[in-house]
This record gives structure tokens, C-alpha cells and sequence, in this order.
């Protein structure tokens, strides 16, 4: 029995207290920032930040509650997760580069993506740029630089390297971010991405959102290392431990990461320490695992909460604006789920596209004999058991 | 025009087309310095610079994951895997990512790459330097196959799969690097992809067969020759997407079929071609299909010589199609 399961088998992940510094950040826990650390951003930027977080939040309710009625197949939240990604992502300049994972939904917020886009992601269908080839929240967008995502994990990393080193050899000042989980960082990918970056000098900021689960493994399963961002050493590149409930630090933290990238002084890992409050996804039941006290104590520990209390100490938060901005936020969603449900199925000819860049032969033979043979249901419609 | 080596063919077409293309960047294990341990890229570094040939830590996952993202970003990246026999810890990279990307994202990224590397038996390398393993690589949708036979084609084939906008696998016959010698066009030569060509025109029957099994194929055929027999020899080039015309129409002139391959049996792409066949032309056979192929177990050290395919094996095999 390990020292982080309780006597009726459940775990936690956080029993384990790693000894160093302190994870960097500004807020404190009511958030008062009296740190000098205070990056200093403007009203507008303060509010766009909190607008992207409040967002995220909204629309991850809103599609766990479509797949509660199994008008979409599957979702995956990112509850408590917020400050983490969009905070981290805002220290970018729009043509910067993001490869993401699959729990960073609110980067494609901040970047601009379209919400109907996002949402025809989730229903698969003809309005999709994805063209329903990939589960929900597979999302992909060229147009703001943020990569096609993919279920398999931590591929990613080693993409992100090699697309630094690309921007490197074109004499460009892109940076590269790229985002895995704790559990990301056991995959080989993880040890060739960061080792090439090291090697290579590669523009890339490393983002590990140490969520302390990966489904139903705790954190103490994925490494025995102190903490994650003590890995960085052993690729040559500094490595930054930041309050990832803290949108303030992690920005902060990230800005300098991708300065020293943008001034060709290499990449860094910076592990932000969070909590997935959530299920792992729509098809996950942590209380089978896990402890609710645990769960609990860091719901408490809520990023955009955090956020709203220093919005206030800065006199910026207003009842009203929290009131207009979430109706705002409320139609826009119920606008894009509407548009998407009113969208029919890609055409089963569409399926036989984007092979390759031109057809073959032989996938125009099987389109027209799927398209002769008449059928075009199929027998039976699948769940994701999952 | 000069005679060269497949090796130095495909030297020759990397050479000429990083001159051509400045997004082309050549990387691998022992490629940059040592000009690679076949030599295949000597010279790239001294004439192209190291950023654009360069050596890369040990680590297949690394090479093909950071070619994909250069390939992402705008580079037309041509990594090399050292043998085929390593390429597996890149295999997630090449089956998950670099195969799917156009597909999952709807077109808007591409994955325009050529992985490079020297496949098969026939220089004593036992199970790990040997292995023909390209059924793999059939068998994922968004992947191109390409095995050349001879020096010119290597280089115009490497020329047109460095200038494809999706991934190519680009498989090397390592056993024929220095014993194939044959003219090679200078300067820009471009063979396309998906058309296969015919080696040698018969009426009997077709045999088919790529890499380093053309050339046992074409001395089997001057054999069965002597014995009154005329073989057309069909080398696909292009596995996938696979140019089936030019095999059907051989098929049906012929009336026979016999595949050649050195990878394992079962699965084998020679199995794929046979399908085919069977499916499009069973009409215009006149005797039973064979293959002759290498055997399902792991490729042996000291037993490769009767493990692969050999002019007996062959004539064998095509002297069955003649009765049922």
C-alpha cells in the first residue's frame, strides 16, 4: 500500500509535500497581490483574462451538460485549470506558435478562434474544420498557429521542438509553447522533446500543467523525482515551479520564459502546480478513486475566484460587469450550439478527402462503391465506453 | 549523364535538390559529420552548411517527431533513420501524427516530409539490420511508400518524394548500395510517384517485385528463358499509392502472376498486390498465383542466404503459375 491511499483504497496525490522553494506567485490565496512580482497589466488586458477564463468555465458546463443528454459525444473539462493555460498563453504574441494538448481549450478563446467553430468541433459536423474526423475537443486552427491536437500523449513535445528549430533556421523570433500534463512527462516524447530543445537551442516554452492526475494515477506514480520542473536540469535549461491557480504568476513566469526564448537564450519547462478538480473526461468517475476531501480543499483554491478577489482589490470587478459579461458569454454559446445542431453529418463522400493532398485511385474507388452500394447509415451508432 | 551507385544516387539527388530548395534540411544519427554511416549524405555539411545537415541525439521518437514539426512550420525536412530496424520508437510519430495530420486537421496542416532509410537483408546484418519491413507502412492511410531499384530511379524518386506534400517513406535497398551501377541523369531528374515501371517485357507471365528482388527477378527470368519461358518483370516504384494499371494490364496480357518479396510472408505487400489482381483481373488466369518471399520468422544471420528469395526460389515460383 502506498503512503498516498487512504484505508478505504482511495488515494490522493498530494500527500506528498516536495521540500525546495515555493512555487512562484503573486495573489496570495485571497488574491492580494502585494508582490513586486505584480507583472502590471491594464484594465483591458486584467479583464480579457478574466473574460477568457469565465468563458472557458461557461462553455465546459455547457457541453458536459450536452453529453449528460448525449446530444455531443464526449468532453473534457479542464475545471480548476483555467489560470494554468490562458495565463501561460497570454505572454504570446499572435504569431508565436502553440502546440497544444488536449485540456488548453481556452487558448483557442484567447486567440480568437470562433466559437461556432469550436463548437461544430464538438458535434462533428458539416460546419466543422476538422470535417468530423476527430472526437470533441480534437480542435485544430492554422489561422492563429495553434496545432491540431491529438489524443496520443506528449507527441506534441517533440513537434514543438522541431518547429523552433525550424523558426530558428527561417532567422525568425517565433517562440513556440507547448502544454502537457504530469502525466505527458513519463512519455518518451517528453525525454527526446525537451533533450533535442536542449541541444538545439530551441525557442520553446515547456508547459507541464501538473494537475497531480493522469485519469485515475496520482502523481507519485509518473515519477519519483521532487518536483517536475527539477527534470529541466538534466536538459540543460532552467526550470520554473509556479502556483498554477495563480493567472498573475503563471503569466509572469511565462513572459520571462519566452523572452529568453524570443532573445535566443533557449527553452525552459515551467511546471505549473494545479489540480484537475474535474474528471479526466466525460467518461471518467473519479470518485472511484480518489479523495473528495482532497478535491475539495482545491476547489477551494478556484483560479478564476482567486481572480474575481484581486479584480475587486483593484477595483475592477463590478457585480454588473460580472452580470453583463456572462449573459454576453451565455448567448453566444447558446447562439453557436443552436447553429450547430441545425448542421447536417459531413458527406460520407468528404470521408475519402484529405488522404493525401490529391485523390488516388484507389480511395475514388472505394468512395463510389460506398456511395453505390446505398448504404450510407450505419448499422449501429457507437458510445465511447471510456 | 554518369554511372553511379544507388548510394551515390541518392547522394547525387540530395545534393541537387537542397540546391533546388532551400526549405530542404537533412538531419539523423551520424548524417551531418560523418556524412552518414553508408556514406549516403557525404559532403551535404561541407557544401550546405550544418544548419542545413546536421546529427541529432540518439533518438528515433526525437528525429521524426522534430521533422514533423519543422514540416508543420513550412520546412520540407528529409530526416534519416539509420535502418529501417530502429525506426520503431518513431513509429507513434509516423502512424499517430505525420500520417494523419492533413486528414485530423481538416487540410489545414501538412506534413510534407521524406524519411529516409536503407531497409533489407543481404549484408550479413542479422535481425536488426535487415528487416524489409514496409507492410507497416502500407498499411497506414496518409503515408507513401517508395523503394527504388535502380540508381536513376533513386534519384528521381527521392526528388519527386522530396517535393510531395505528404510524408514519404523512402526505403533504401541497402543490399544493392554499391553493387547496382547504372547511368544517372545529371541535374534535375524527377521519376513520379505511383507509376511503376516494367523491367523487362514478356508474354508468360508477370512477376512482380521491388528493391533489391528486381535484380534476382531479372536473373531468374533469363534462366526461365533458357527454358522457353518469357517473363515480364513489373517493379511497382511506388508501393502506395500503388499504380495497379500497369500491373493489371502486364496480368492481363501474361495470364500469370507471381510476386517477389524478402519480407516475412504473412502480410506481406506482395499479398496486397495478389488481392488485387484477383479481385480486378481472375478472369484472364491461366494458372494458379505464387509468391516467393521471405519466411515467418526473424531474419536470420547466418541462414540469409536461403532466407531470402534466390533465382532458384524464384524460377520455382513462376514455373508453378504454368500449371494448376
Amino acid at each position: 500500500m502506498t503512503k498516498s491511499s487512504q484505508s478505504n483504497g482511495k488515494r490522493t496525490a498530494t500527500a506528498r509535500r516536495s521540500s525546495g522553494d515555493k512555487p512562484v506567485s503573486v495573489m496570495d490565496a485571497k488574491g492580494k497581490s502585494g508582490r513586486s512580482n505584480d507583472p502590471g497589466l491594464d484594465k483591458d488586458e486584467l479583464l480579457l483574462l478574466y473574460r477568457v477564463m469565465v468563458m472557458t468555465r461557461m462553455m465546459e458546463e455547457r457541453a458536459l451538460n450536452l453529453q449528460r443528454q448525449s446530444r455531443i459525444g464526449f468532453y473534457v473539462p479542464c475545471t480548476g485549470q483555467e489560470a494554468s493555460h490562458v495565463g501561460t498563453a497570454f505572454a504570446l504574441r499572435d504569431s508565436d506558435w502553440v502546440f497544444p494538448a488536449y485540456r488548453q481549450p481556452g487558448i483557442m478563446l484567447l486567440r480568437g478562434a470562433p466559437t461556432q467553430q469550436i463548437v461544430d468541433e464538438w458535434y462533428g459536423n458539416e460546419g466543422d474544420l476538422c470535417k468530423g474526423r476527430q472526437m470533441p475537443v480534437h480542435n485544430s486552427f492554422r489561422a492563429i498557429n495553434f496545432v491540431s491536437i491529438s489524443s496520443p500523449i506528449a507527441t506534441q513535445l517533440t513537434q514543438a521542438t522541431g518547429a523552433g528549430i525550424a523558426a530558428k533556421y527561417r532567422g525568425e523570433d517565433t517562440v513556440v509553447m507547448t502544454y502537457m500534463g504530469d502525466g505527458g512527462t513519463s512519455e518518451n516524447d517528453f525525454h527526446a522533446g525537451l533533450n533535442f530543445a536542449g541541444v538545439f537551442n530551441a525557442p520553446v516554452v515547456f508547459v507541464c500543467e501538473n494537475n497531480h492526475w493522469a485519469i485515475s494515477v496520482p502523481l507519485e506514480r509518473q515519477t519519483a523525482s521532487e518536483t517536475i520542473a527539477i527534470k529541466a536540469e538534466a536538459y540543460g535549461m532552467p526550470g520554473v515551479r509556479v502556483d498554477g491557480n495563480d493567472v498573475l504568476a503563471v503569466y509572469q513566469v511565462a513572459k520571462e520564459a519566452v523572452q529568453r526564448a524570443r532573445q535566443g537564450k533557449g527553452p525552459t519547462l515551467i511546471e505549473t502546480v494545479t489540480y484537475r478538480v474535474g474528471p479526466h473526461s466525460s467518461s471518467d468517475d473519479p470518485t472511484r478513486y480518489r479523495e473528495d476531501s482532497e478535491v475539495e480543499a482545491w476547489r477551494k483554491r478556484d483560479p478564476i475566484e482567486r481572480f474575481k478577489a484581486y479584480l475587486k482589490t483593484k477595483r475592477i470587478w463590478t457585480q454588473d460587469l460580472e452580470d453583463e459579461m456572462r449573459a454576453e458569454i451565455k448567448t453566444e454559446i447558446n447562439d453557436a450550439v443552436k447553429q450547430a445542431e441545425t448542421k447536417a453529418n459531413p458527406s460520407p463522400a468528404s470521408m475519402f478527402d484529405d488522404v493525401y493532398r490529391d485523390m488516388t485511385s484507389q480511395l475514388a474507388e472505394q468512395r463510389d462503391e460506398l456511395l453505390s452500394s446505398g448504404q450510407l447509415g450505419p448499422d449501429e451508432e457507437g458510445a465511447f465506453p471510456l | 549523364m554518369a554511372v553511379m551507385t544507388l548510394l551515390d544516387a541518392v547522394n547525387d539527388g540530395l545534393k541537387t535538390e537542397m540546391a533546388h530548395d532551400d526549405r530542404v534540411v537533412v538531419f539523423g544519427e551520424d548524417v551531418g559529420k560523418n556524412g552518414g554511416v553508408f556514406r549516403a549524405t557525404a559532403g551535404l555539411q561541407d557544401e550546405f552548411g550544418e544548419a542545413r545537415c546536421f546529427d541529432t541525439p540518439l533518438s528515433e521518437c526525437g528525429i521524426i517527431g522534430t521533422a514533423i514539426g519543422m514540416a508543420l512550420y513550412g520546412l520540407r525536412p528529409v530526416p534519416e533513420i539509420q535502418f529501417l530496424d530502429f525506426i520503431y520508437p518513431a513509429f507513434d510519430q509516423i502512424v499517430s501524427e505525420a500520417a494523419k495530420m492533413r486528414y485530423r486537421s481538416g487540410g489545414e496542416y501538412t506534413c510534407p516530409m521524406v524519411i529516409r532509410s536503407p531497409y533489407g537483408g543481404g549484408i550479413r546484418g542479422g535481425h536488426y539490420h535487415s528487416q524489409s519491413s514496409e507492410a507497416y507502412f502500407c498499411h497506414t492511410p496518409g503515408l507513401k511508400v517508395v523503394i527504388p531499384s535502380t540508381p536513376a530511379d533513386a534519384k528521381g524518386l527521392l526528388t519527386s518524394a522530396i517535393r510531395d506534400e505528404d510524408p514519404v517513406m523512402f526505403l533504401e535497398p541497402k543490399k544493392i548500395y554499391r553493387t547496382m551501377k547504372a547511368e544517372v541523369p545529371a541535374g534535375e531528374h524527377v521519376v513520379p510517384l505511383s507509376k511503376g515501371r516494367i523491367v523487362r517485357e514478356g508474354s508468360d507471365c508477370t512477376v512482380v517485385a521491388w528493391g533489391a528482388m528486381v535484380e534476382v527477378c531479372e536473373k531468374a527470368a533469363n534462366e526461365l528463358a533458357n527454358r522457353g519461358k518469357s517473363i515480364e518483370i513489373v517493379d511497382p516504384r511506388t508501393l502506395v499509392p500503388l499504380d495497379e494499371n500497369i500491373i493489371l494490364e502486364s496480368v492481363k496480357k501474361t495470364g500469370r502472376l507471381c510476386t517477389v518479396y524478402e519480407a516475412p510472408k504473412t502480410g506481406g505487400f506482395g499479398s496486397e498486390i495478389i488481392a488485387i489482381v484477383a479481385a480486378k483481373a481472375i478472369e484472364y488466369l491461366e494458372g494458379p498465383i505464387t509468391r516467393v518471399t521471405g519466411f515467418d520468422t526473424p531474419f536470420p544471420y547466418t541462414l540469409e542466404g536461403i532466407y531470402m528469395p534466390t533465382v532458384q526460389r524464384v524460377v520455382k515460383g513462376v514455373e508453378k503459375t504454368f500449371s494448376w
